[in-house]
């Protein structure tokens, strides 16, 4: 089956989650692509939404953080002071699933402005639950679209830690999770490196050049020597994925992001 | 005990100019009935405080409400961003909007730290993040016992909190259920407290274990149904997210926001029945 950009991206982010993790949902790509994981090959997948659900089962994707679709279908819903206090910084969640709208080469990522915080050029929605998700989550995962404004050498702002200035940083600083594990775009995965923390290009989806990622990474990419091509999707996971859009579109009047 | 009262009546006696108001309600049983209360009775300087500003703030900061926000995510749920609240921040139209930004996880501790009657809130938070750089209020503290550095924000205690809720009794005991995000918290954390309802009934008759809010802890109950639409009332009806997505239209110029919101809510009397006259007016599209 023929796949986009997106598709590829969404069904290479829900691959990363496995059967059984407790996994903390940002809204918008990350939610679809855990609960694409949800409904192919990780079913007993527990979703967690920062609004309060516990074990989420939606059957379409939420608009808002706050879908009563999620409070219906979970195991149960807590308050909002709940989720953050017990379950993330408790050390209850396996994997931290975010968005962003600029990242750096060790995946800090900035959602807060574009330029100046005082002056700013673009102020963006803020910081939201992804600072604490990203320093306590056991692990985290970033999706984002891949684009010379997306990915930047510089970060206007600093909304949540990835591995900081690299290497040994975020023990330094005391964070207890262990950060950014990968990052899956439109045009492949970045991983940290094992000791710099240095995102490097490990997968690249099939049909995308070397030159074209290198194009929009907004500082010198590095490129692991291994580079594999991501498995292309598979037919099940392009009929659940776009059934899931579908579904959506129908509930909603439109498709979320 | 709380009292039942119109809207009109609560707002006028409960909300004052200058006051730090807190409108709660994460995505769900948002108060904009009340909101919308607040701009027709020209209230000025208030200080808004809300976890996720969403349509609720823009309207009230785009009408001239706001001199201050404090908040943790602002944007418009799904759809993107909220241009009332960029304006202010970006252009100070239609007037200078000082900010306190907070996340999430710093919101709810500074919340319950206001309920809990501490100074402030700690959590595992703000590590490595700019976000202390551009807020003098997230400060740091050394744990007595084990030496870990951990962050500080001080508590939030509103002058009032506005809540929407499913149901009151006619004593004014609230019930709330769903996703029911900061609301017990802020009302707890409030000097004062006033909640719209979908129904007032004579029996509440709450599960143990139920979100009840007891007259004693509330000011002012007020009927008002469909009062959180277009967001929705878990059990009587579901999010507009169609007019989230018409905001978005709605709020990009100032001209076009300023009309919607004199024909819409200027114009209106008062919320008998919110959401069946608001889904009934002409959209401006």
């Amino acid at each position: 089956m023929d796949y986009s950009a997106d598709e590829i991206m969404t069904v290479s982010a829900a691959r990363m989650l496995r059967n059984g993790a407790v996994c903390f949902v940002g809204i918008g790509l990350p939610s679809k692509a855990a609960n694409l994981a949800r409904l192919t090959h990780a079913p007993e997948l527990v979703l967690i939404y920062e609004s309060g659900p516990i074990g989420a089962k939606p059957s379409v994707l939420p608009l808002s953080i706050g879908d009563g679709e999620l409070c219906t279908t979970a195991d149960t819903t807590v308050s909002t002071a709940e989720i953050f206090t017990f379950w993330l910084q408790g050390g209850k969640i396996d994997v931290g699933f975010l968005g962003a709208a600029q990242i750096d080469r060790f995946a800090n990522i900035n959602t807060t402005v574009i330029g100046d915080y005082n002056r700013p050029t673009v102020r963006l929605p803020g910081a939201g639950g992804a600072p604490e998700i990203a320093g306590s989550a056991g692990e985290v995962f970033i999706v984002l679209r891949q684009t010379q404004k997306t990915f930047v050498d510089q970060l206007d702002f600093v909304t949540s830690v990835g591995h900081g200035q690299g290497g040994d940083y975020r023990k330094r600083i005391g964070l207890l999770g262990g950060g950014p594990a990968a990052v899956i775009t439109d045009l492949g995965i970045l991983r940290p490196h094992p000791t710099s923390k240095e995102l490097t290009l490990t997968n690249i989806h099939p049909g995308v050049a070397v030159d074209q990622v290198r194009a929009m990474t907004g500082w010198s990419l590095s490129f692991s020597s291994n580079l594999e091509i991501t498995p292309a999707p598979t037919t099940e996971e392009l009929t659940v994925l776009r059934d899931l859009e579908e579904r959506t579109a129908t509930a909603h009047g439109a498709t979320p992001v | 005990m709380a009292r039942i009262l119109s809207l009109a009546d609560a707002v006028a006696e409960l909300v004052h100019d200058g006051d730090q108001v807190a409108c709660e309600g994460f995505t769900h049983l948002i108060p904009f009935a009340a909101g919308h209360e607040i701009i027709r009775q020209g209230k000025r300087n208030l200080t808004l405080v809300r976890m996720t500003p969403d349509l609720i703030y823009d309207q009230m900061i785009g009408m001239g409400v706001a001199s201050k926000i404090v908040f943790s995510w602002g944007g418009n749920p799904g759809v993107g961003s909220l241009h009332r609240l960029r304006d202010a921040i970006e252009r100070q139209w239609p007037r200078s909007l000082a900010v306190e930004e907070l996340s999430h996880a710093g919101m709810v501790q500074a919340y319950m730290a206001g309920a809990a009657g501490l100074p402030f809130g700690t959590l595992r938070g703000f590590t490595g993040t700019d976000l202390p750089k551009v807020n003098a209020r997230i400060k740091s503290i050394t744990c007595p016992f084990t030496g870990e550095s951990l962050a500080a924000i001080p508590a939030i205690r509103p002058d009032v909190a506005v809540i929407h809720a499913q149901k009151a009794d006619r004593l004014g005991n609230v019930l709330i259920w769903g996703i029911i995000g900061v609301q017990k918290e802020a009302v707890l954390a409030s000097k004062r407290a006033l909640v719209t309802v979908e129904e007032i009934v004579d029996r509440l008759e709450p599960p143990p274990n139920a979100c009840v809010l007891p007259s004693w802890v509330v000011s002012a109950v007020c009927l008002v149904p469909g009062g959180a639409y277009p967001s929705y009332a878990q059990g009587y009806y579901d999010r507009d997210n169609q007019f989230y997505q018409l905001w978005d239209k709605i709020s990009r110029s100032r001209e076009e926001f300023l009309h919607w919101m004199k024909v819409n809510v200027l114009a209106a009397s008062g919320p008998e029945n919110f959401r069946e006259k608001f889904s009934n007016l002409e959209r401006v599209a």
